[in-house]
């Protein structure tokens, strides 16, 4: 009993000093967190408290509030590691070049610094999970940014749909913004006017949709037993979805007069959902998909599965991938003889992919946003000026590393959320509905972003380009001259 | 393509895979026969290797990017030179973290090597960051065509080393002195000892030769496949089990099964369904380990 009460009173003293040293979070170390009102709403206290200390420094700047705390979870090591580094450098410099013009300006009439904290997920789905909680129950985030890739953002969205604090994604699944209809899989749904459909993994409504032409309420309605939400209200995304991505591959192929291609796809989130938009959108141009190869993330050999894709005799050949791998299926490609076009999708969009794929590289198509061609777009553009002015900062920030799409998408996710911190400040459901309501033709760098309550990716075939490798460069590719590139 | 073409496409790279996994499953044998010890580091040596040659041949940023290596040696001294280096990264690991533990048991030594292959990666991500990395070809030109399908001219180099790997190691435990007291070694450690052989020594070099071999195997296979810090895991797993597929003590018998693994893994990815080609991989393990069942970790580990 002695030793217990010895221990306890040990634990108190070891509280106090915790609380002693620790300004900020102190509050919320005896109150449990409610789980109806979101941790974000809480600072408004303690406001007064913290701007004190601070002025000091900031002369110009007369009162400052509490910092503005975006989170965000990148694949800094790991296989996506080309696509998490110039992410979190973008966010990076963003927060640099913010706080040196004094930080934002709150509906409060104060100034907020910004404050960006980076957790690397390693490309590894549990990481990206506790990284999440981390980030909103320790360090008490107002935006999660991320993740990098696919399966991981889609396994942190119920993480931050309970918690009640917006995410931005930076990953391409519809399956990220869209319900997956997992506990659906294997049963038949009604299609209004289509018949019956037997759902399959990864599948949405708004997949199904569009997959049969018909509107997503319609849908809903016919079916009452399915959750009656089209989009996830916390979730949002700024990397194109993968179905606008094939609508322009397709448009490549219908330009070549090619009837039948090959597929070879990662067998995670991300190659599963650009897979299915590849089935929903080819058939209707009149494609034939013959054959539909899957490959383990890591791998290293794909000779067994380009053998057989070769023995179907495809007139073209699609691959989804991540430079990782897509680098080494290019070298494959070529080893062994292909004498068809390689498209492959915007996973690939940095030069990372070039640098390791070399020669092999040459003459690969790839749809990706147009930030990789920005100089050779028409001036009439509405984003020209926003996506030279990134490349120039970017630059000097990084001394000189390669521009890439990912970076891209970390610069929407950041710039949309200051936005809304200026507008609403940092309590979770404003600036939630914010997201939703306010960003209007936000002129971005992945494209012309306008988020409703049913559509949390707002960008469309339209912000896509179709790129070429030609020298070790991405060159763009008008939609007339579809038909003259290898 | 005809479906004889596609079949001897699948061996191709089948044999080409399988003989990465003979060589890490070589080293997996040598070490385990004279020490005692599955060494799980054996894929990060080929790690080393191939990472070492890029830097060597190529220029490299190292350190994140803080250091730039600009020699760029001609690519055989390269090889040379990564392969020697990385055999003493092998003997420095022994002379570390190995030999300090002689007393402990098999288990301890085994959760030793584990560490060992995480630090080594560790150190690959502090030196070469996480970039994959390529090496060109050893002897560039158009591929050799076979009733269809298509051998590579690397391919053919990593067959052809394995090859040349096995048949130099035969020779070398069959009619040399060093080769046949590591065999002693292997057979009776006590008896070896009382005819005068410094165990030691010979443990101390079967983790040189392990790694040397390794550091191989990454090099020739990085020009098709690249190389990142943590290529090396896989590699060490499906070596294992080949060599597991061998008994462990087999070296001849673990050389087939790493063949075995890779025309199962790509017969089956080809063939069957490419979703589930690990699968295959772990399921033909599984099997043979059934057929043989306890003779493997059996005995040593019912010892120690």
């Amino acid at each position: 009993m002695l030793r217990r009460a010895v221990l306890l009173l040990w634990l108190v003293g070891l509280l106090f000093v915790v609380a002693a040293c620790q300004q900020q979070p102190a509050p919320t170390a005896t109150k449990p967190p409610e789980p109806t009102k979101p941790p974000a709403a809480q600072p408004s206290p303690t406001k007064a408290e913290a701007a004190q200390p601070t002025p000091t420094k900031e002369e110009a700047m007369p009162k400052e509030g509490e910092p503005y705390k975006l989170g965000l979870v990148l694949s800094i090591t790991g296989p996506a590691s080309a696509l998490g580094v110039p992410e979190r450098d973008t966010a990076l410099m963003l927060m640099e070049k913010i706080n040196a013009a004094g930080g934002i300006k709150g509906p409060d009439g104060l100034m907020h610094k910004l404050e960006v904290i980076v957790e690397d997920d390693a490309t590894d789905t549990g990481q990206a999970v506790l990284a999440t909680k981390k980030l909103i129950e320790q360090d008490k985030v107002h935006v999660i940014i991320g993740s990098s890739v696919s399966p991981n953002s889609i396994a942190m969205a119920p993480v931050v749909s309970e918690a009640e604090i917006p995410m931005i994604s930076l990953a391409s699944s519809t399956a990220i913004v869209h319900p997956l209809l997992k506990d659906f899989e294997g049963q038949t749904i009604q299609i209004p006017g289509k018949g019956e459909h037997t759902v399959g993994p990864g599948e949405t409504v708004i997949y199904l949709s569009r997959l049969y032409d018909v509107d997503p309420k319609a849908i809903l309605e016919a079916n009452p037993q399915l959750p009656q939400e089209l989009v996830r209200p916390w979730v949002f995304k700024t990397p194109q979805e993968n179905y606008p991505v094939a609508q322009v591959q397709a448009d490549y192929w219908k330009a070549k007069g090619v009837t039948k291609v090959g597929s070879l796809g990662v067998n995670n989130a991300f190659g599963l959902d650009s897979r299915l938009a590849m089935k929903a959108v080819y058939p209707k141009a009149g494609i034939e998909i013959v054959a539909d190869e899957l490959f383990q993330p890591k791998d290293k050999d794909f000779r067994a599965q380009l053998t057989k894709i070769k023995g179907l005799d495809p007139e073209g050949v699609v691959v989804h991938a991540t430079p990782g791998e897509g680098a080494p299926i290019t070298v494959q490609f070529r080893e062994l003889g292909f004498d068809v076009p390689l498209v492959q999708n915007h996973g690939i969009g940095s030069k990372a992919f070039i640098d390791l794929a070399g020669q092999a590289a040459e003459g690969v198509l790839f749809p990706a946003g147009k930030l990789l061609v920005a100089e050779t777009l028409p001036d009439d553009d509405p984003q020209k000026p926003v996506l030279l002015q990134y490349i120039e900062d970017y630059d000097k920030y990084t001394n000189g590393a390669p521009r890439s799409t990912f970076g891209g998408h970390a610069w929407d996710a950041v710039m949309i959320s200051v936005q809304c911190l200026e507008k609403v400040g940092p309590e979770a459901s404003a600036l939630r509905d914010c997201f939703e309501n306010d960003v209007k033709d936000f002129v971005g760098i992945t494209g012309v972003f306008t988020w409703s309550p049913v559509d949390h990716v707002g960008i469309f075939k339209e912000s896509l380009a179709l790129i070429m490798i030609k020298d070790g460069n991405w060159v763009f590719v008008a939609p007339d001259e579809y038909a003259n590139v290898p | 393509m005809s479906l004889e073409s596609q079949l001897l496409q699948f061996l191709f790279a089948g044999l080409t895979l399988g003989s990465i996994y003979a060589l890490i499953a070589l080293g997996f044998v040598t070490i385990y026969n004279v020490t005692g010890i599955v060494n799980f580091a054996q894929g990060d040596f080929a790690m080393l290797g191939a990472l070492i040659t890029v830097t060597l041949y190529q220029r490299t940023g190292i350190f994140n990017r803080v250091i730039t290596v600009n020699l760029q040696l001609p690519l055989p001294l390269a090889i040379l030179l990564a392969v020697v280096l990385t055999t003493l990264i092998g003997v420095v690991l022994y002379l570390i973290a190995i030999r300090p533990a002689r007393g402990a048991s098999v288990i301890s030594l085994i959760i030793i090597t584990i560490g060992a292959s995480i630090a080594l990666r560790g150190l690959g991500l502090i030196v070469w960051w996480t970039d994959p990395y390529p090496l060109p070809v050893f002897t560039p030109g158009p591929p050799i065509e076979i009733a269809g399908a298509v051998l590579t001219r690397q391919n053919v180099w990593v067959i052809g080393t394995m090859v040349a790997i096995v048949v130099g190691l035969y020779l070398f435990f069959e009619h040399t002195l060093l080769g046949k007291a590591l065999r002693a070694c292997a057979v009776n450690r006590e008896a070896a000892r009382l005819m005068g052989i410094k165990a030691d020594h010979m443990a101390l070099f079967s983790f040189a030769l392990g790694a040397a071999v390794s550091a191989i195997a990454g090099i020739v296979i990085t020009p098709s496949t690249f190389m990142a810090y943590d290529s090396g895991t896989l590699l060490s797993l499906k070596g294992f089990v080949a060599a597991i597929m061998g008994g462990l003590t087999n070296a001849p018998l673990a050389v087939a099964g790493g063949l075995v693994l890779g025309l199962v893994e790509a017969f089956g990815a080809g063939l069957l369904s490419s979703a589930y080609k690990d699968a295959f991989a772990f399921l033909t393990m599984f099997v043979i380990l059934l057929l043989r069942a306890g003779g493997v970790f059996g005995q040593r580990l019912a010892e120690a």
